[in-house]
């Protein structure tokens, strides 16, 4: 079978010095089963599983680690700091993260409203440049907004996330002028976060020109977690490999694909 | 017999033996400190100091690890 990279060159995503090979990021969390999340963890390709970091279970009841399941030399695991609304509280949980001893990278998370769960862009900002300065990778969180993408690269993001809709809509890329136009100006690697829906939303997405993608309830909320991972995989190497092939311009009127002359009196 | 005093673990109360180190505290909850990250009064403890930090009464602890999430 020919493969994607065989017949277009693409160089690795490389974050904050470290090298992925597979421009698709998954989360954890929603899946129904343990069993189920990580045979959609295999079938995705991902390198990059994100983890929230949580109060111990002390009586042992509900939650276990999900190291129980990941193993850390096989997958790079990506702390968040989801449910954070403050940047103090992102920094505690990022601290706690780094000091479960894996890597020093966050996803970053300050969440600005409970309803939709758009970002704080100040509280971000702040907890990137301190964060930053801790020696921290910070990957940002963000609205797909250029000049807070572009604040966030100043303060020492190693990548920035633009989302694509709100955590957990499914809406796909709302708007993919904003983003592209983030892609165009940044340096550090762009990562869509967020609203990702369905395999042609990942598709489009990657068509912009983006890095990567992170998504998490497209896969634990499809019927098929397990094929979603699959067809997610397909889609973001197809954005991607589009991307780089580089489509014909659109035009409002009829081209012929088939020769004008030569037709029959 | 040794005196227990009072601490909030994970925001519940919980008693200890007074003068326990955090180390005592985690092989008490039969957790590994391998597994946890320890958070002594908002001030992360490493792992090698645990046996080190004695807790008081009314110290708060937080014992976290990785749960799934996106």
């Amino acid at each position: 079978m020919t493969t994607a990279v065989d017949v277009v060159k693409d160089i690795p995503l490389t974050i904050g010095g470290r090298v992925f090979h597979s421009r698709l990021l998954v989360g954890t969390g929603k899946y129904r089963s343990n069993d189920e999340m990580m045979r959609a963890i295999e079938a995705s390709g991902a390198e990059v599983v994100t983890v929230a970091v949580r109060r111990v279970d002390l009586d042992r009841s509900k939650t276990e680690s999900i190291l129980h399941h990941i193993d850390p030399k096989r997958w790079f695991l990506l702390a968040n700091t989801a449910g954070c609304y403050t940047a103090e509280d992102a920094m505690r949980y990022a601290r706690l993260a780094r000091e479960a001893g894996f890597n020093d990278f966050v996803k970053l998370e300050v969440i600005g409203d409970q309803e939709t769960l758009l970002p704080d862009v100040a509280g971000t900002l702040e907890a990137t440049r301190i964060l930053a300065q801790e020696g921290f990778k910070v990957l940002a969180y963000t609205n797909e907004d250029l000049i807070t993408a572009l604040r966030l690269e100043d303060a020492g993001a190693a990548a920035v996330m633009p989302l694509a809709s709100p955590i957990g809509s499914g809406l796909g890329l709302l708007n993919p002028f904003h983003v592209r136009i983030i892609k165009r100006r940044l340096h550090v690697p762009v990562i869509v976060d967020a609203g990702v829906g369905t395999a042609s939303d990942a598709c489009v997405t990657m068509e912009q020109g983006v890095d990567g993608i992170l998504m998490n309830t497209a896969l634990a909320a499809a019927r098929d977690p397990v094929a979603m991972a699959h067809a997610m995989r397909l889609a973001v190497e197809a954005g991607r490999t589009a991307f780089l092939a580089g489509r014909m311009p659109k035009r409002e009127v009829a081209v012929p694909s088939s020769p004008v002359e030569g037709m029959l009196d | 017999m040794s005196e227990t005093i009072e601490i909030v673990v994970n925001g519940e109360p919980h008693a200890v033996t007074s003068g326990a180190s955090l180390l005592e505290l985690l092989a008490a909850l039969e957790l590994d400190p391998r597994a946890v990250v320890v958070e002594h009064n908002r001030r992360i403890v490493r792992r090698p100091a645990l046996g080190d930090v004695r807790v008081a009464a009314g110290d708060a602890v937080e014992l976290v690890h990785f749960v799934g999430g996106g």
